[in-house]
């Protein structure tokens, strides 16, 4: 996958001889050296998982946040650079709050992702820009149900069943596909995606992580917010206790 | 008076750059609020009046402004409803931050007054005495602000015609820690006294409640009114020829 783009890669303005834009593709780097995101897509909504590495022993739990409400409908889960991710979500709430007031009804999740990722696409375009060193998870429930969207440093946006971004996201792809995300619900999705991040974790190489989870379904009222903290509390336990049983065998 | 504004060369501005104070156009009566033991209560009729014509008889007057407060207007409804699209903008930023902490009914009222006071110095006001009632914490808040940014709270307030007609009965009977039914008896007894003297009111009204368990907006009704009083029969006993 690594080449060394010498000349080529100075700028996100510039091609290199096989059609490829090396600043694009470093970008993406950050995003893999980030704590995983896990997001999945369940008959009645939408769960979004991070595993959020500890820095520092001094954080307080609950900082750092990287899961965001970007309307009521609608949230974003961000791997990558920080504030990178800051930036990205306060221009989604600005989008979504002008098509609300323009439109009088909550952004369609296509349509957020859409600008989201004409967004970050534009920061591809200029020498002047760098592009964001983030890759995003859109999860949203609108009228067509709910729906889960990717968008990454390039501009590129897909609409996904179940997306993983970040250090992990291979072994959480292959975890994903285990899953029949069609007959699930998002109770149940809530502890399969708390057991794919203790999965993936490396105790070895990272130290410690929070896990932050969030949804959106008919359960939470077609609102985005945090699982409620007995539901998190027990999404943590059945993926702790999963973990034990695999150690086990 | 002339303005001259000197801006990009033009020594006298446009007339357009100048507002002058509106008229309102819909427009609903008296909003009257009270502390009660519990909470707020605050109470409005359904009237939306045009001119002097009661043109809508089910407008709500009084919404939920996120968890812990309840906004009634009286005054220009559309610029009421510009209110409470800036109000809900504010309230869904507030929540995204989701960090345990929610604005109150304090922080909305002076958000209000913000925004009354600037439009008025602009000459452009929002034409709406506003009531602001909500409980946080176990603390009661209920403060009014008027279209100019006059703005203050109390154990009672009152827009319009209520301060004229229902404030009196307020002063006097109004106490500490009323109970629920004491309230809305209160209240019951202000807005009579409205329907039989404001001639803008209409006898459909909503009284809503909010306590620290939540928001209640009570479905319309009508108020019984007495008409039964004898100078009311043969009108025309002491004039003949007279209707």
């Amino acid at each position: 996958m690594s080449s060394i783009g010498t000349g080529y890669d100075l700028s996100v303005t510039t091609f290199s001889p096989d059609g490829r834009v090396f600043q694009i593709e470093y970008a993406a780097k950050a995003v893999d050296n980030s704590g995983t995101v896990v997001a999945i897509r369940c008959k009645d909504g939408v769960v979004m998982g991070v595993e959020k590495l500890i820095v520092s022993k001094m954080m307080l739990p609950g900082s750092n946040r990287r899961i965001h409400s970007v309307h009521r409908h609608a949230g974003m889960a961000i791997a990558g650079l920080a504030a990178d991710g800051r930036q990205i979500v306060a221009r989604a709430k600005g989008e979504a709050t002008s098509y609300e007031s323009t439109y009088g009804e909550s952004i369609p999740v296509k349509e957020l992702a859409e600008r989201v990722a004409s967004y970050v696409h534009l920061c591809t375009l200029y020498w002047w820009l760098r592009p964001f060193g983030c890759g995003v998870i859109v999860g949203g429930y609108d009228r067509e149900g709910p729906q889960l969207y990717m968008i990454e440093p390039s501009g590129i946006s897909y609409r996904y069943f179940g997306a993983a971004i970040g250090k992990g996201k291979q072994a959480a792809k292959t975890e994903i596909e285990k899953l029949k995300l069609s007959e699930m619900s998002c109770r149940e999705g809530i502890i399969e995606v708390a057991k794919i991040i203790y999965k993936l974790h490396d105790e070895a190489k990272d130290k410690a992580f929070e896990l932050e989870l969030s949804w959106v379904c008919d359960e939470s009222n077609l609102q985005h917010q945090k699982v409620p903290d007995e539901l998190l509390e027990e999404a943590k336990n059945a993926a702790t206790a999963a973990l034990e049983e695999m150690d086990a065998d | 008076m002339d303005l001259i504004q000197i801006r990009g060369g033009n020594l006298v501005g446009h007339e357009s750059d100048s507002q002058r104070t509106q008229y309102p156009y819909v427009t609903g009566t008296s909003v009257i609020g009270i502390k009660y033991k519990d909470g707020i209560l605050i109470a409005a009729d359904m009237g939306g009046s045009y001119g002097s014509t009661i043109r809508y008889k089910s407008v709500e007057r009084i919404k939920p402004i996120g968890k812990h407060s309840l906004l009634g207007a009286s005054g220009e409804i559309s610029d009421f409803q510009e209110i409470l699209r800036n109000l809900d903008e504010l309230i869904l930023y507030d929540n995204m931050w989701d960090d345990g902490n929610t604005l109150g009914p304090k922080e909305v009222h002076n958000y209000l007054t913000r925004m009354m006071y600037n439009r008025r110095n602009k000459f452009n006001p929002l034409w709406n005495s506003l009531v602001l009632g909500g409980v946080k914490n176990g603390q009661k808040y209920l403060g009014t602000v008027s279209m100019i940014g006059v703005h203050y709270e109390d154990n009672h307030v009152a827009t319009g015609f209520g301060n004229h007609l229902a404030k009196p009965i307020l002063r006097d009977e109004w106490h500490e820690d009323l109970s629920f039914e004491d309230g809305v008896r209160l209240l019951e007894k202000c807005m009579r006294v409205l329907l039989y003297r404001d001639r803008s009111a209409v006898n459909k009204l909503q009284i809503a409640k909010l306590t620290e368990e939540g928001v209640t907006v009570s479905p319309p009704y009508a108020l019984k009114t007495h008409w039964e009083f004898n100078s009311f029969k043969n009108p025309t006993a002491g004039a003949e020829g007279s209707w």
